[in-house]
C-alpha cells in the first residue's frame, strides 16, 4: 500500500494518486464504478425476485435447492469459461445472434456488441444474480408468514406489504448483500479481460497490465490503483454503516 | 405455485441454462470448425486425460478444506459479534471487502513473505499455503452470507433459553445456533466451495497445480475440448454441492424453525 | 337472523380431511369459539373464513353475501394471530394505523383512531415502542387494536392467548370480552383451552376430527355433553360404562351394582351406555356400616388441592371415581379414609354408546 506513496525513485510523492485523476486512470474507476454499481444494483433486484420466487410457499422446495446449489456453482463461474460460454451465445455468431437473427431481428445492426461496457455487464450478471440469491436466500426464511398475512388480512396487496414490511425488514441484508455484490464486481478481472481482451477499461485489468509487463513505465502506479481501489471500497463502506443503522434501528 | 413466481423462475432459468447450451453445442463439435453436430470425442479426451482426475481431486479437497476451516473460524466470531458487540459489526464488514481490493500478486507476495520461516509442509504444499489464501479469499462471501442468517433468527433468545438449559457456549453453537443458520452455512459454503474450485491467479502464481490450473492450460493449447471441459467442471461443481446438501441435510436439523406456524 | 354463516364446508389436504362438513351461524355480535384439541381443523375452518385458503366445498356468507371467492384483503375481517404477527420494523401506533394507512386515511384521522384503539386496550403511551420492547400480552393487545382499527365486520382470533403466561390469560380473556361486548363484533374465536371457552363466549362449538362434535350454550355443553368426545372434553367427568337393565324403573348396571338413573329411563333393556356425573354432583360421607343405594364404596387415593375446593379421588373394587367437595368438609376424608359416594339420581347424564364402538376416546388418561 504505501508503494502507491512513492515515485519511480522511491521517494515519498502525491504524484501517483495525482496522475489517476487523469485519463486513462479515471477512465478505468469511472467504468469499474458503473459496471460495479449497475451490475450490484440490477443482481440485487432480481436476485431478491428470483431467491423469493423460489421460496415463498408454494414452490416446491426442491426448486430452491436446485437453485441455490446452481447459484453456488454459477456464482463463481468467471474468467475465461464465462467469457467463452457468452461469446458462445451472444457473440457474433452465438447460437441466440443466429437464431435471432433467422428471426429477422439482427442484434449488431441495432448496436448490440458483445464485447462492450453493456456486454461485460450482461456477463457479470451470471455470477452477480447468484451471489445475491445465496445471499439473501436466508433473510427472506426470516420473513415470517404471519407478517404476510396480516398485512393481507388488513387489506394491504402484495406490493404494499413489500413496500411497508418486506423491504424495510430486509433492508439491512439487501445493502449488506448489494455491497457485497459490488465489491465483486469491482475486483473482478478475468471475465472482463477475456472477454474483451483489455478493450473495456476498467481498474483491475489496468493493474494486471502493469504486472505482467505491459506497461512498465512506474511500478508505483500499479499500487496507486490498487490503492484507489481501496478508498471506493472504503467510500462505499462509510455510505453502508448509516445506511445499515439507520434500517436496522428496529432491532435490538 | 403463484405465477409470478412462475415468471422470475422462468427466466431466470433461461438466463442461465442458454450460455451452458450454447457451450454445449459447441463442445459436440469435432475438432475443426464448421463441422455438424454431434460428437463425444471431446468428453472422452477430458475424461481419458490423467490430470483432469488428478487436479479436481486436488481442489476438491482443498476446497474442503476451506470450507472447514472457514466456517469455524468465522461463525464462531460472527456469533459473538452479532451477540455481544453489536457494534462491531460494520468494522468487520469493512474488512470484509478488503480481499476484493487486494490484486491476488499483492496477496500472493504478501502471504510469501509473511510465512516465510514456516515449515516446508505448510509452504510446499497446497494444504497449508493455499488454503490459507483461499480462507482470506471467501471471507467476504462467508461474511455477508452468515451475517445475513444471523439477522433473521432470534440470537438472544436462542442463546439465552439454551443457557437457561444448562448449555455450554460450545453445545449452545453447535447444537441450537448452527441448525438455525444451516440456511446461510450452506449458502456460505457452496460459495466458498466454487471460489476455490474456480481460483486461477493465486494458484498460478504460487505454482500449484489445481483444477483451474489445468483448465486454463487446456483453454490455451486446444480449443474445443474447451468449451467440454467448461461444461464438465461447471457439472462436477455443481454435483459436489449437491453432495454437500444432501450431507448438512442428513445431520442436521430441518432449516431455520419458524416457531408458531404450523 | 344470522351475520356470519358457515355452509358445509370441506378441506382436505392430501388423504387428511382437515374439515368435513362444517356447518357454523353466528348472529350479528355473536362470540362464538371453536373449541378442540390440536388437529381438529378449528384454525383451518379460521383460515377458510379469513381467506388465507379455500374451501374444496361449501360456502362462506357474511351478511347473505357469499364471499368465498374472495381475496384476503378485500374480506374486512380483522385477525389476531397466536403470536408473532406484529411488524417488527414499526412501532405499536405505526402497527395499529398500518390498516387504516392502506385505506389512504390522513395521518390526523389514523393517529386519532391508534390512540383510541391503545386506550381501549390499555396501552396508552406504549405506542412508540417497537415490538421486541414489548412482552407477550402487550404485544396481543397491540394485535387486537390493530385488527380492530379498520372497523371489521368479523373479528377473527387464533388462539390469541395460548402463548401467554395464565395470569395474563385469564385477564387478557376478560378484556377480550368486555371490548368485544362493548364493540358489539361478531367474533370467531379459536382456542384449546376449555375453560378459556367457556367462560368467555355466547356459544361453543366443539371440534374433533374435520366435524363439529356438538355446538350450544357454555352451560348446555358443561351439563348435557351429547358425545363421549365432548364429555371428556369439557371440565372433569366421571365415566361409567353401564347397561340398561330396567328401561321403565331408570335402573342400569355396572361392574355388578344396580344404580338407579332417572336418565336412564325411557330407554331399551340391554343399551349400553355412558354415565356421566360431575365431580360436584358426587357426595361423598364417611363410611358407615349399612349400604345405602346407588353408592359406591372405596378409599380415599388422592387429595388435590384447588384452591377453594379440593379434587378427592376414591378408588373402589372396580371403579375409581373422582369428586370436588369444599376444602373444608375434605379435610375430614384423608387419604386412606373409608368413605362411601353417593350418586344422586337426578344428577347423573347419559350418553348411548355405539355398540360396537371404539369405546371412549383417551385424551389424557393423567388428567381426567
Amino acid at each position: 500500500m504505501l508503494g502507491a506513496f512513492q515515485d519511480k525513485n522511491d521517494h515519498a510523492t502525491f504524484s501517483n494518486i495525482r496522475l489517476l485523476f487523469d485519463h486513462p486512470y479515471i477512465d478505468a474507476y469511472k467504468t469499474s464504478i458503473e459496471i460495479s454499481f449497475v451490475t450490484a444494483l440490477l443482481g440485487g433486484l432480481f436476485g431478491l425476485l428470483v431467491a423469493y420466487a423460489a421460496i415463498r410457499e408454494g414452490t416446491p422446495r426442491v426448486v430452491r435447492s436446485i437453485l441455490t446449489t446452481f447459484s453456488g456453482v454459477a456464482a463463481n463461474f468467471g474468467g475465461i469459461p464465462l467469457a467463452f460460454a457468452f461469446i458462445a451465445t451472444i457473440g457474433p455468431l452465438g447460437v441466440l445472434t443466429v437464431w435471432l437473427r433467422n428471426a429477422g431481428w439482427d442484434p449488431s445492426a441495432h448496436g448490440f456488441q458483445l464485447f462492450s461496457k453493456t456486454g461485460v455487464e450482461i456477463a457479470y450478471m451470471y455470477f452477480q444474480l447468484p451471489l445475491m440469491i445465496l445471499v439473501i436466500a436466508p433473510a427472506i426464511d426470516g420473513l415470517r408468514r404471519e407478517w404476510r398475512e396480516a398485512a393481507a388480512n388488513l387489506g394491504a396487496k402484495q406490493w404494499q406489504f413489500w413496500r411497508y414490511v418486506g423491504i424495510p425488514v430486509l433492508m439491512p441484508s439487501l445493502l449488506g448483500a448489494i455491497i457485497l455484490l459490488f465489491g465483486n464486481a469491482f475486483a473482478a478481472y478475468a471475465t472482463a479481460y477475456s472477454l474483451t481482451a483489455g478493450s473495456v477499461n476498467i481498474v483491475p485489468i489496468l493493474i494486471g497490465a502493469y504486472y505482467t509487463g505491459n506497461v512498465l513505465d512506474n511500478p508505483h502506479i500499479a499500487q496507486a490503483l490498487a490503492f484507489g481501489m481501496f478508498v471506493v471500497l472504503a467510500v462505499m463502506m462509510l455510505l453502508y454503516i448509516p445506511l445499515q443503522r439507520r434500517s436496522a434501528r428496529w432491532t435490538r | 405455485m403463484a405465477p409470478s413466481a412462475y415468471l422470475w423462475l422462468a427466466l431466470a432459468a433461461v438466463y442461465f441454462l442458454l450460455p451452458l447450451y450454447a457451450t454445449l453445442d459447441f463442445s459436440l463439435k469435432e475438432n475443426k470448425a464448421g463441422t455438424p453436430c454431434c460428437t463425444l470425442s471431446n468428453y472422452g479426451w477430458v475424461i481419458h486425460n490423467g490430470d483432469f482426475w488428478h487436479t479436481i481431486k486436488i481442489s476438491f479437497l482443498l476446497a474442503l478444506e476451506t470450507v472447514v476451516i472457514s466456517l469455524l473460524l468465522f461463525v464462531p466470531t460472527i456469533y459473538w459479534v452479532h451477540l455481544k458487540v453489536p457494534r462491531l459489526r460494520p468494522v468487520i464488514a469493512f474488512m470484509a471487502l478488503i480481499p476484493f481490493v487486494v490484486p491476488p500478486i499483492v496477496m500472493v507476495v504478501g502471504l510469501l513473505r509473511t510465512f516465510k520461516g514456516t515449515p516446508h509442509w505448510y509452504y510446499a504444499e497446497p494444504w497449508g499455503f493455499l488454503a490459507t489464501a483461499y480462507v482470506i479469499l471467501a471471507f467476504p462471501y462467508m461474511f455477508f452470507s452468515l451475517d445475513a442468517g444471523f439477522r433473521a433468527i432470534d440470537v438472544h433468545t436462542l442463546t439465552e433459553a439454551s443457557q437457561s438449559l444448562g448449555a455450554r457456549w460450545t453445545t449452545t453453537l453447535f447444537r441450537v445456533i448452527l441448525p438455525n443458520i444451516r440456511a446461510a452455512a450452506l449458502a456460505a459454503s457452496f460459495l466458498t466451495l466454487a471460489i476455490v474450485m474456480g481460483e486461477f491467479t493465486i494458484a498460478n502464481l504460487s505454482a500449484f497445480h489445481t483444477f483451474p490450473i489445468f483448465i486454463q492450460y487446456v483453454n490455451e493449447s486446444q480449443g474445443f475440448p474447451a468449451g467440454a471441459l467448461t461444461l464438465l467442471s461447471f457439472l462436477i461443481t455443481w454435483a459436489a454441492m449437491l453432495s454437500l446438501l444432501l450431507v448438512g441435510r442428513k445431520r442436521g436439523a430441518r432449516g431455520a424453525v419458524i416457531a408458531g406456524a404450523r | 337472523m344470522s351475520y356470519l354463516e358457515l355452509e358445509n364446508l370441506h378441506r382436505d389436504f392430501g388423504t387428511v380431511k382437515a374439515l368435513n362438513g362444517i356447518n357454523i351461524t353466528l348472529g350479528e355480535g355473536e362470540f362464538l369459539s371453536l373449541l378442540g384439541p390440536s388437529g381438529c381443523g378449528k384454525t383451518t375452518a379460521l383460515r377458510l373464513v379469513a381467506g388465507f385458503d379455500r374451501p374444496d366445498e361449501g360456502r362462506i356468507l357474511v351478511d347473505g353475501r357469499d364471499i368465498s371467492s374472495v381475496a384476503p384483503n378485500r374480506r374486512d375481517m380483522g385477525m389476531v394471530f397466536q403470536a408473532y404477527s406484529l411488524f417488527p420494523n414499526m412501532t405499536a401506533q405505526q402497527n395499529v394505523e398500518f390498516g387504516l394507512r392502506i385505506r389512504g386515511r390522513h395521518k390526523h384521522e389514523r393517529s386519532q383512531r391508534a390512540g383510541e384503539l391503545l386506550e381501549l386496550v390499555g396501552l396508552t403511551g406504549a405506542g412508540d415502542r417497537y415490538p421486541h420492547q414489548l412482552s407477550g400480552g402487550m404485544q396481543q393487545r397491540v394485535a387486537l387494536a390493530r385488527a380492530l382499527a379498520i372497523e371489521p365486520r368479523v373479528l377473527l382470533l387464533d388462539e390469541p392467548l395460548s402463548a401467554l403466561d395464565a395470569k395474563v390469560r385469564v385477564q387478557l380473556r376478560e378484556e377480550i370480552r368486555r371490548i368485544q361486548l362493548e364493540l358489539g363484533i361478531t367474533t370467531l374465536y379459536v382456542t384449546h383451552d376449555q375453560e378459556e371457552a367457556l367462560a368467555i363466549s355466547d356459544h361453543v362449538a366443539v371440534m374433533y376430527g374435520g366435524v363439529i362434535e356438538q355446538m350450544g350454550t357454555p352451560a348446555e355443553m358443561y351439563t348435557s355433553p351429547a358425545t363421549p368426545f365432548v364429555a371428556e372434553f369439557i371440565g372433569t367427568m366421571n365415566r361409567l360404562e353401564a347397561t340398561i337393565v330396567d328401561g321403565g324403573a331408570g335402573e342400569v348396571e355396572h361392574a355388578g351394582m344396580r344404580l338407579h338413573v332417572d336418565a336412564a329411563r325411557g330407554r331399551r333393556t340391554g343399551e349400553r351406555v355412558l354415565l356421566l356425573i360431575r365431580p360436584e354432583s358426587l357426595e361423598l360421607e364417611a363410611r358407615t356400616n349399612g349400604a345405602a343405594p346407588n353408592t359406591f364404596v372405596g378409599e380415599v387415593l388422592t387429595q388435590t388441592f384447588l384452591g377453594p375446593v379440593t379434587r378427592v379421588k376414591v378408588s373402589g373394587e372396580h371403579t375409581s371415581l373422582i369428586a370436588d367437595m369444599s376444602t373444608a368438609r375434605a379435610a375430614a376424608l384423608p387419604v386412606g379414609a373409608q368413605v362411601v359416594a353417593r350418586i344422586p339420581s337426578e344428577g347423573a347424564k347419559l350418553i348411548s354408546l355405539p355398540d360396537d364402538g371404539p369405546g371412549l376416546p383417551v385424551l389424557d388418561p393423567d388428567n381426567p
